[in-house]
């Protein structure tokens, strides 16, 4: 047990940090740093509940991005004129989370007995399907506005407080970005602490028994299918709410925003930074949102240094480092960047003292 | 014959087949409450077949079990789990990346309660509980005599104490039938002592002990009745003395050794 | 009627080429375990290859069947050259990692050849003409003209050949034994890089080869056309059941056919709900329903096999 004023000692600078974070970046590097430390921590949330699916109980879904994508259209379609609704953001967002977990449970229920590989392309089918939907649900009946997307969404508020202006408390200027970057935090810390609490649990357990071997879980009681749809569920709550506050701080959603490359990204995000542990998954989003905005304002300007001209196409260019930086960072820590100890610990040992086999109860039961 | 009240476990007629093998055919047996039963055989016989029929990891093709008074036909490995049947594996199957605690602690899910909320609240009743939890996975360490540092991961441990740990880990469950396939298998003589003292333990604490094994020794000092499987039939069933005199046994299994 | 028979044509054309793709995946997974994110890049690198160079023999003016030919030949041997390298730098060093590690790496030469190419190529559409009138022939109504003919006709001698490699060559059995048992395989002295490379540049010549194809058929090249035809084409390797060849090659044309089909008849099957764009839809929503009731696709082996 951790003593309390250990526990403060040891948190105290840490909040003084992320509290004093946004003005730091302001100071530095400018208002556009900040809208995209608003963005890392959407990502960020999107991670970690990626990570209760992916790291905690190893199923791999390729088509998270379609809770973030239920998320944000339900607080669009609810607060924007496209309905003429502008219901509360404390109503809206709450909803658009039920629905994304209602979507997992529904996605999960028929394809959870799948094994790995299975179920990574039958969730990668599902992400397609909700964007094409998405994409084409303008036609007969408008819902969606098909690729225009919505736009003209109302802004985060509370009340009369509306996360999308600016404010002057005491002499110093506030802005939206400041403003979303502190209610984006308190959610995303919200989620570290249900990972946290929930990793080190019953049910956490549960899930990474699973992910060991699902056998011997199930012979030791497990009831796998309801314990993996727990998980489905968590991740796609987590992701509906992220998308929920996507929607009001950008206040325009199209389907573009969730293709299978965002789904991508953020399984990036969680293994590059280290799968089933909350701290390596943060460094993930932070690290996979900041280094293509880094390279993106590298690009031209070195190229024009350099060579003084820009030869290529600086956009190509940045993802080009991207894709490379995937590439070492994988080849240089296989385990992630910052892996839990249980996953450093199995890729340092080897693994011939325990031979697993890769089959589930249902192939086992043929 | 007993009375079928003291029968925990009893098989009737079961059959398995695997595309065109078969392998286990109109197999019938019964298990006495608080015996240490053994199963052995030729390899390939059928053994861990039955086993996996049992644990429900396989649906029987034929016939039925009763266990406990209840019959069953299909069902779910975690649902025998939860009425009492507990087992290991022939091939060891740990969590091989959680400690030899939290592997123990994985088998206290099934009598424990805590959901979501507690976990996220972590109220008394779920504090409570996560020091029972944590208690009893000492204690059963202890009982099977693991004497590691506790967060030692499961694949770490020797040989013989993944064994020892996965029946910790089955105890946990707090079965009435532990299932055991072939604990014995690639122990030195001096684990294989302590094995045996651990079986006569958890049988004089009341639990019922199904064992396979190919220690054919093993078997006939400790347990109470053998079945003898070959080709997936049973060849003979009774006291290791009358099993061991049996002709058919003599000569599908253990001929060389009674000659 | 007539409707219905050009989609069964349309189908089998894209069924072919989804097949020839999907080979390639299937092999790699059969072998190494490993979902190869990055091949449907090097189908575009292939068709990228074959028209550069295409357009480069005409220039130099070469026949034109010749130049067709010796425009293949570059792109397949670019193509093995680059599956090669992509196993050795992306998968090879972990192979021991864990299960993602590779995937996270695949993902990564995708995007570097994504972009790499946009960097050669240019982001617009560029046209492949072959250079010679293609004919088109009247079957009852549906036309095929000799492109299509020629795409399916390789396509199955492609395969044909595929079969007879994996079955009846030495090669072919030290493939199918790394894929049962990769350590009994070493055991009895099977070279297991070489095996994973070989298995790597063979199906990366069937990426090269759909990749002309695909171009020739439609006429276009695009330096993003290898991500949804990758995407398709490891769709119709699980539906058929992944690792397995067969599976692949059957899986393949039934996505082409249930994807042109779907394209023609969804319209009337939802009452004008659904138009034609919902074509992806259908064929994932058909990948799922098989999947839930045949859980390891078509003709997918039980995974105690492949443990």
């Amino acid at each position: 047990m951790r003593t309390n004023h250990k526990s403060i000692s040891l948190h105290a600078p840490l909040a003084i940090a992320l509290l004093a974070l946004p003005f730091i970046i302001d100071a530095l590097f400018g208002h556009g740093w900040v809208r995209i430390a608003d963005f890392a921590l959407l990502y960020i949330m999107l991670a970690l509940g990626l990570n209760i699916v992916v790291g905690y109980a190893g199923l791999l879904d390729l088509g998270y991005i379609a809770f973030f994508a239920v998320g944000a259209y339900t607080y669009a379609l609810l607060g924007s004129p496209q309905f003429g609704l502008h219901w509360p953001m404390y109503v809206v967002l709450p909803l658009g989370a039920l629905i994304a977990c209602g979507f997992g449970v529904l996605l999960g229920a028929p394809t959870l007995k799948l094994r790995g590989d299975y179920l990574a392309i039958v969730t990668l089918g599902f992400g397609e399907i909700i964007r094409i939907f998405l994409n084409n649900l303008n036609a007969p009946v408008n819902i969606t506005n098909g690729p225009q997307g919505i736009s003209a969404i109302d802004p985060l508020q509370i009340g009369s407080f509306s996360f999308g202006s600016s404010y002057e408390w005491m002499g110093v200027r506030v802005d939206d970005v400041h403003l979303h970057y502190y209610l984006f935090l308190a959610f995303t810390l919200l989620v570290i602490f249900v990972s946290r609490r929930l990793e080190d649990s019953r049910i956490g357990r549960a899930w990474v028994a699973i992910r060991e071997d699902e056998v011997a879980a199930s012979a030791m009681g497990i009831n796998t299918r309801n314990i993996k749809l727990l998980a489905f569920a968590m991740g796609a709550t987590f992701g509906g709410i992220s998308g929920g506050l996507f929607a009001g701080f950008q206040g325009f959603v199209s389907p573009e925003s969730f293709s299978l490359m965002e789904s991508i990204m953020v399984l990036c995000m969680v293994v590059l930074g280290g799968m089933g542990n909350v701290g390596g998954v943060v460094l993930g989003g932070v690290l996979l949102v900041a280094l293509p905005e880094l390279f993106r304002n590298a690009a031209g300007p070195v190229q024009q240094m350099l060579l003084g001209k820009v030869v290529v196409d600086p956009e190509s260019l940045r993802m080009l480092m991207f894709g490379l930086a995937l590439i070492l960072v994988m080849l240089w820590r296989p385990a992630g960047i910052w892996p839990s100890t249980q996953r450093r610990r199995e890729f340092d040992a080897d693994d011939s003292v325990l031979h697993q086999e890769q089959e589930t109860v249902y192939d086992a039961s043929k | 014959m007993t009375p079928p009240s003291n029968r925990l476990l009893e098989l009737t007629g079961v059959g398995k087949h695997f595309g065109g093998v078969t392998a286990l055919a109109d197999v019938s047996l019964h298990i006495h409450r608080g015996d240490i039963y053994g199963l052995i055989g030729p390899n390939g016989a059928g053994k861990t077949t039955l086993f996996n029929v049992v644990t429900g990891l396989y649906q029987l093709d034929s016939g039925s079990f009763q266990f406990a008074g209840q019959s069953y036909t299909r069902c779910k490995p975690h649902l025998l789990a939860q009425v009492g049947i507990a087992r290991t594996f022939q091939n060891i199957r740990l969590f091989a990346n959680m400690s030899a605690l939290e592997n123990i602690m994985v088998g206290r899910h099934l009598r424990t309660r805590t959901g979501i909320w507690g976990a996220l609240t972590r109220n008394a009743a779920a504090r409570a509980e996560e020091r029972a939890t944590v208690q009893r996975a000492r204690e059963l360490l202890e009982y099977v005599g693991i004497n590691c540092a506790h967060q030692t991961l499961a694949k770490h441990l020797s040989y013989g104490e993944q064994r020892r740990l996965e029946i910790a880990r089955a105890l946990a469950t707090e079965p009435k039938l532990l299932a055991l396939d072939e604990p014995a298998a690639g122990m030195n003589a001096t684990e294989t002592v302590a094995l045996k003292e651990l079986l006569q333990k958890i049988r004089a604490s009341g639990v019922t002990v199904l064992l396979i094994e190919h220690d054919v020794k093993l078997i006939m000092g400790l347990c109470d009745r053998v079945a003898v499987l070959d080709y997936g039939k049973k060849i003979a069933e009774g006291v290791p003395e009358e099993v061991r005199r049996d002709p058919a046994v003599i000569a599908a299994y253990l001929g060389g050794e009674a000659a | 009627m007539e409707i219905f028979f050009q989609q069964i044509i349309n189908g089998f054309v894209q069924g072919s080429v989804y097949a020839l793709v999907a080979l390639g995946y299937t092999m790699v997974y059969g072998i190494l375990g490993l979902i190869n994110f990055a091949h449907g890049e090097v189908v575009m690198i292939g068709a990228m290859i074959a028209l550069t160079a295409l357009q480069a023999l005409l220039a130099a003016a070469f026949a034109p069947v010749l130049a067709v030919l010796l425009s293949l030949m570059v792109a397949v041997a670019v193509c093995m050259a680059l599956g090669y390298s992509i196993e050795r730098i992306a998968y090879r060093p972990l192979r021991n990692a864990p299960r993602l590690a590779p995937l996270i790496t695949a993902i990564g030469v995708s995007i570097v050849l994504q972009n790499l190419a946009m960097m050669i190529w240019g982001r617009e559409y560029h046209s492949f003409n072959l250079p010679f009138a293609s004919t088109s022939h009247h079957l009852g109504g549906a036309v095929m003209n000799d492109v299509q003919i020629v795409i399916v006709i390789v396509a199955l001698v492609i395969m044909a050949g595929l079969m007879w490699l994996v079955h009846h060559t030495r090669t072919g059995r030290a493939m199918r034994a790394v894929a049962e048992n990769p350590a009994a395989a070493t055991l009895m002295g099977v070279d297991i890089n070489r095996v994973i490379s070989v298995t790597f540049m063979i199906g990366s010549a069937l990426a090269a080869i759909a990749g002309f194809m695909v171009s020739a058929n439609y006429g276009i090249v695009h330096y993003y056309m290898g991500f949804m035809l990758g995407l398709k084409a490891f769709t119709a390797a699980v539906l058929g059941g992944i690792g397995n060849l067969r599976g692949a090659m059957l899986g393949g044309v039934l996505l082409g056919l249930i994807e042109s089909l779907g394209a023609g008849y969804i319209g009337d099957l939802s009452g004008g709900f659904l138009g034609s764009h919902y074509q992806d839809v259908f064929a994932f929503f058909v990948l799922i329903a098989v999947l839930v009731f045949r859980p390891s696709g078509l003709l997918g082996e039980k995974l105690a096999e492949r443990a």
